[in-house]
């Protein structure tokens, strides 16, 4: 059955509802059945053709469909090693070891808070934590030291938000779920965009220091350890994580192990870290599983919806009447990717990435093939834009999760200009991408041979 | 009313809980499958299975819990910015409209499918065990139940902050990270300020 207007009434009406704040999840889900029962109507006036239609089984099978996808099973491990890590008191201990280690640097402790930023989110992968812990850690560190605030508020935000981005992270494997990629190419292809991105950062805040000293003055001399005393440091703070993520991604790009079994024994070993660092109580584990168990349902009930969602909108033709719209627009490739990205970066204004992956990535996903793009190479784009979704005004969640920590310390609009940087530098890291594609689509091609479509 | 409410996002609560632990079996599970497989060369049977069952009935049986709590996402930059009693109303007819329908197609027909499954003894395909998937599949109609009622707490809730303005505290719960600091936060500012 194929009656795009209906389609397109689905979309618009589906919009309307989720910008009067109802759950996205339970809209996704009433849009599926209404339209759906509409969809399958049967015409029947019996009371058994009014109640027994298709879209009902249909609801109840993607249900199941949900509840034994093998990729999906990897989002809860990867959420409990989360908590388990950032209420183990770890991020404390990272961000002092390397701020020590780090003092030779200019604008040693913006470096540390980068790279304590970007190994504690590959870790914990939630960008509100990260965010508010650097907050309430790095800045007042960054502030007694005289760093420009501006600056320092900017490194926290941009440096927290790399979670989403560099694997293991969620929102991957997420992707992975909606576009139907494999998981381990998604990780291949995201780790050096990833790097990249964090290497930029970290680049841009040695020129800035460079350039004008005053917004980060270097460390007073009788303030630094002795050398033995920060690799001991070192060593017991920041490379029991790092050795624990980095087992966890080889293992995944080794091919050892699925993302699943990989993710499982991060969160035995981030349990098992955090009980050496005598940080593990009874009262630590039940909160970090009741957490999980709310975050999972959060993330997994947006699929019941979006599958239902999804089958019907498709049903009634709306993904042909948009992919026959824009087609019909005559684009070359690189103009349609700048009309997505574009689109997909104004959503990130007021939506979050999983509203944006869930709901409106899957429209561009079957039209890759028209304009022969790569969906790997286009995943990693989309990976990149979705990290301007927490750092664009006015709605940067990063800037609020800081100022919300930070409270009369800083003006929101101070962090608003010192985020402005890394949103360009994002900007360009997706230049970068789009120039030199093999930056993300080198290493999935060499671990797992040639990609076919 | 308020017992009414609290006693069912109490049972909300504590379902989801109970369900959060499975997160502790399948990481210990899929561990230990991992160990055997590559140290012992001996991979169990079952690994797949569990693996699977506990993940589906983790995150099935949260559900109320998540919406007993409000951490189901939101796109909620205009919502916010509203008076309660427009929240309020809103709300109620969203829940109305749109809420009951898909619930209680999981509800009903999801017990039709899961009976089904009973009668026959449903085992799974994805490892040699075998495993029975019937209790599994028995999961779907019951979390449609308890969303169902959590759904008619949500009702109540909204009617009451109609009328007086107000929304109910929901239960005492774990907050996340960054919302229990920024908190501490607003805490600590308020009393320097008296």
């Amino acid at each position: 059955m194929s009656n795009p207007e209906v389609a397109i009434l689905m979309l618009c009406l589906f919009i309307v509802l989720v910008l009067l704040g109802f759950p996205i999840a339970f809209t996704l889900i009433a849009m599926g059945v209404g339209f759906g029962y509409y969809a399958y109507y049967s015409g029947g006036t019996t009371l058994e053709d009014i109640f027994s239609n298709q879209i009902f089984y249909l609801l109840n099978q993607n249900t199941y469909s949900v509840m034994e996808n093998d990729i999906l099973v990897a989002i809860p491990l990867f959420l409990f090693m989360g908590y388990v890590v950032e209420r183990a008191d770890i991020v404390g201990r990272l961000f002092r070891s390397l701020q020590m280690a780090a003092h030779n640097l200019p604008g040693s402790m913006a470096i540390a808070a980068l790279i304590t930023c970007t190994v504690f989110s590959t870790a914990s992968g939630i960008v509100g934590a990260v965010v508010t812990l650097m907050g309430l850690l790095a800045f007042p560190a960054m502030a007694k030291a005289h760093y420009d605030k501006k600056f320092a508020s900017g490194v926290i935000c941009a440096g927290g938000t790399l979670g989403i981005l560099i694997p293991p992270s969620i929102m991957l494997i997420v992707y992975a779920a909606i576009a139907q990629l494999s998981p381990l190419r998604l990780y291949a292809a995201a780790m050096f965009p990833g790097l990249l991105l964090a290497g930029l950062y970290i680049v841009y805040v040695i020129i800035r220091v460079k350039i004008n000293p005053e917004i980060a003055p270097k460390p007073a001399k009788e303030d630094i350890p002795p050398t033995i005393e920060i690799y001991k440091d070192l060593a017991v703070s920041f490379v029991p994580l790092t050795v624990l993520i980095t087992v966890v991604l080889g293992s995944i790009l080794g091919g050892l192990a699925t993302p699943a079994e990989a993710a499982a024994m991060g969160a035995l070993g981030s349990l098992i870290l955090a009980a050496l660092y005598r940080a593990l109580t009874w009262q630590k584990i039940q909160e970090s599983v009741f957490l999980c168990a709310k975050a999972t349902a959060m993330v997994c009930w947006l699929f019941v919806g979006s599958w239902t969602f999804a089958s019907i909108f498709s049903y009634l033709g709306g993904h042909d009447v948009i992919e026959h719209w824009v087609l019909g627009m005559d684009l070359a490739p690189w103009q349609f990717l700048v009309m997505v990205q574009t689109i997909i970066f104004v959503l990130g204004w007021p939506l979050e990435w999983s509203e944006i992956l869930i709901i409106f990535v899957p429209i561009f996903l079957p039209m890759l093939d028209n304009f022969g793009v790569n969906p790997y190479f286009f995943a990693m784009l989309v990976a990149l834009n979705l990290q301007t979704s927490f750092l664009t005004p006015p709605m940067a969640m990063s800037a609020y999760y800081l100022k919300g920590v930070l409270k009369d310390q800083i003006e929101l609009m101070d962090i608003f200009r010192g985020l402005m940087p890394y949103l360009g530098i994002v900007l360009l890291c997706m230049v970068l991408l789009y120039q030199f594609p093999g930056i993300a689509l080198w290493l999935p091609d060499y671990l797992f041979g040639a990609y076919v479509p | 009313m308020d017992r009414f409410v609290y006693s069912i996002e109490g049972l909300s609560v504590w379902v989801g809980r109970a369900f959060g632990w499975c997160i502790l079996i399948l990481t210990l599970s899929v561990s230990y499958e991992v160990f055997v497989r590559y140290v012992l060369n001996s991979p169990t049977v079952w690994a797949m299975d569990v693996m699977i069952q506990m993940y589906g009935a983790l995150f099935l049986m949260a559900g109320p819990y998540a919406l007993a709590q409000d951490t189901h996402v939101r796109g909620d930059f205009i919502y916010r910015l509203l008076p309660v009693k427009t929240q309020a109303s809103i709300d109620l007819t969203l829940y109305v409209l749109f809420f009951f329908p898909g619930m209680l197609a999981l509800f009903w027909f999801g017990a039709e499918i899961a009976s089904d499954s009973w009668r026959y003894k449903e085992v799974s395909w994805n490892s040699p065990a075998r495993i029975q998937i019937y209790f599994f599949k028995t999961l779907i109609p019951i979390a449609g139940f308890l969303l169902i009622l959590q759904g008619l707490a949500e009702i109540v809730r909204c009617v009451r902050a109609i009328r007086e303005g107000q929304w109910m505290a929901r239960l005492n719960d774990v907050k996340e990270t960054e919302q229990l600091l920024m908190e501490q936060s607003a805490n600590a500012s308020e009393e320097q300020k008296a």
